[in-house]
């Protein structure tokens, strides 16, 4: 790569090449009080796929989620980013290295386009000509060129253009891995489509890892490279999408009813 | 009206300026960290805006009173009056910075964090300046009322613009009694106008 993109602070991996894991649960238990969310939950995200982690509301997904960027730390066992446990990171630095999309963009609302997407690089103090050279390809990248949408506040924008301007603040530092909280939730399917063939666009081009959260099994089937099928906490099923297509258990089959036509 | 009480009037209305000034820039310099402190420790949040809110229902005249006595902090004069103010400043301010800091969005402040900012990062670039225009409400509040309860000080000896309304009431005067109402009132309306107007110039996004 060439020309800003390859501006690289965060991009260097540095990892155990014979598991290629980039992400690492092993035996992660979490709870509040009394109430258990992660029960022993293993599972290793290799470096390019997109692990997609489908389950019910309450399931634990978004929990899984927020224990790999230290949001939330496991009471029990530990998640391995880069072969470290996410307690040995620094939280500030371990973030900044990985992105975050969440459902209703969280985008800053007094910040405008351009000054949200350049925000990680300018927390990483990188000089001002790369962060605009960098916001600029971005937003050429997502269809918003700066020059329109550059100056926009996100409360002047549909749902979807936020959705999209939070893929690209996430992208901003270029981190190795990115995570998606359910980002294309809150929407109408068209532009849902629009905005996953978006997303495979942007990951033959970039060659991110990414995991991502969501309840819809369409968007697992469409999005992941493997699925991880989660039920009270722990998983059930864990395979790429032909082999999640034939899965009997439980939880799975009754997501995979969802695809199919109802009986009258 | 006659030179020298409109000389009187010029000074008495400096002093009341004066008065409510200061009073409200060390309320703000107490209340505004205290209430992003407050945000944050929910345990102490209940307590402390109970507690100042208790000092809100003391009646003015007897809150002056009551410092009277008070060493080093009480006794005649403006400073006791000032330390009266600010404590009836604090409600407001400390209510509405609470209200400010807790009532954005929560996807807002996960994804600051989720970012990489650090707790100072997420204050100064995130929360203060969402949460500016409600604390500013609460300044706006804090002063008008202030303004109002500034002239009850005179009765301590702090001077403002309650001399003349003290004086017209001793003296049955309604002329006297007006020279100290209509400056304080103009003086609540201009400050309400500028505040807001300075509210609004903060929202804008």
């Amino acid at each position: 790569m060439t020309g800003p993109l390859s501006r690289v602070s965060g991009s260097q991996i540095s990892l155990n090449h014979a598991t290629m894991a980039l992400v690492s649960f092993r035996d992660v238990s979490l709870g509040f009080g009394q109430r258990s969310i992660l029960r022993h939950f293993s599972l290793d995200v290799e470096v390019g796929e997109t692990l997609v982690l489908l389950g019910r509301s309450g399931s634990g997904k978004t929990t899984a989620l927020k224990t790999v960027n230290a949001m939330l730390l496991p009471t029990s066992g530990k998640v391995l980013v880069e072969d470290r446990p996410t307690t040995a990171w620094d939280p500030i630095q371990l973030r900044r290295r990985i992105g975050y999309v969440i459902h209703d963009s969280g985008l800053f609302p007094h910040y405008t386009v351009a000054q949200n997407v350049a925000l990680v690089p300018q927390l990483e103090k990188w000089p001002a000509a790369d962060i605009e050279a960098r916001v600029t390809s971005l937003l050429q990248k997502i269809g918003m060129p700066i020059e329109e949408f550059g100056p926009r506040y996100p409360g002047e924008l549909s749902y979807g253009q936020r959705q999209r301007v939070g893929v690209a603040r996430a992208l901003a530092a270029d981190p190795p891995l990115l995570l998606f909280d359910e980002p294309f939730g809150n929407v109408d399917p068209v532009i849902r489509l629009e905005l996953q063939r978006q997303f495979i666009e942007l990951r033959r081009e970039l060659r991110k890892t990414s995991i991502f959260v969501t309840h819809d099994v369409r968007e697992a089937l469409f999005l992941g490279t493997r699925i991880a099928v989660l039920l009270d906490g722990s998983i059930e099923f864990v395979g790429p999408p032909r082999e999640f297509l034939q899965a009997s258990t439980p939880e799975a089959y009754a997501f995979l009813s969802c695809l199919r036509p109802l009986e009258v | 009206m006659p030179n020298s009480l409109l000389h009187e009037l010029v000074t008495l209305t400096t002093q009341h300026f004066f008065l409510v000034g200061v009073s409200m820039l060390l309320a703000a310099i107490v209340a505004i960290p205290l209430g992003i402190i407050l945000s944050w420790r929910s345990g102490w949040r209940d307590m402390a805006l109970g507690v100042v809110n208790v000092v809100q229902t003391i009646p003015s005249l007897a809150l002056f009173g009551f410092l009277i006595p008070v060493p080093i902090l009480g006794g005649i004069g403006t400073h006791t009056a000032i330390i009266a103010l600010v404590l009836y400043a604090l409600l407001p301010m400390l209510r509405n910075t609470v209200t400010g800091i807790l009532s954005i969005d929560v996807t807002v402040r996960d994804s600051a964090t989720a970012l990489g900012m650090t707790t100072g990062e997420r204050m100064w670039l995130v929360e203060l300046p969402l949460a500016a225009p409600t604390i500013l409400a609460g300044v706006r509040i804090a002063t008008v009322t202030t303004i109002g309860t500034a002239t009850i000080a005179a009765a301590i000896g702090a001077g403002g613009l309650g001399v003349f309304i003290f004086r017209g009431l001793a003296a049955v005067d309604s002329m006297l009694l007006l020279a100290g109402a209509i400056p304080a009132a103009l003086m609540a309306l201009a400050a309400d106008r500028g505040l807001e107007w300075m509210e609004r110039a903060l929202s804008r996004h």
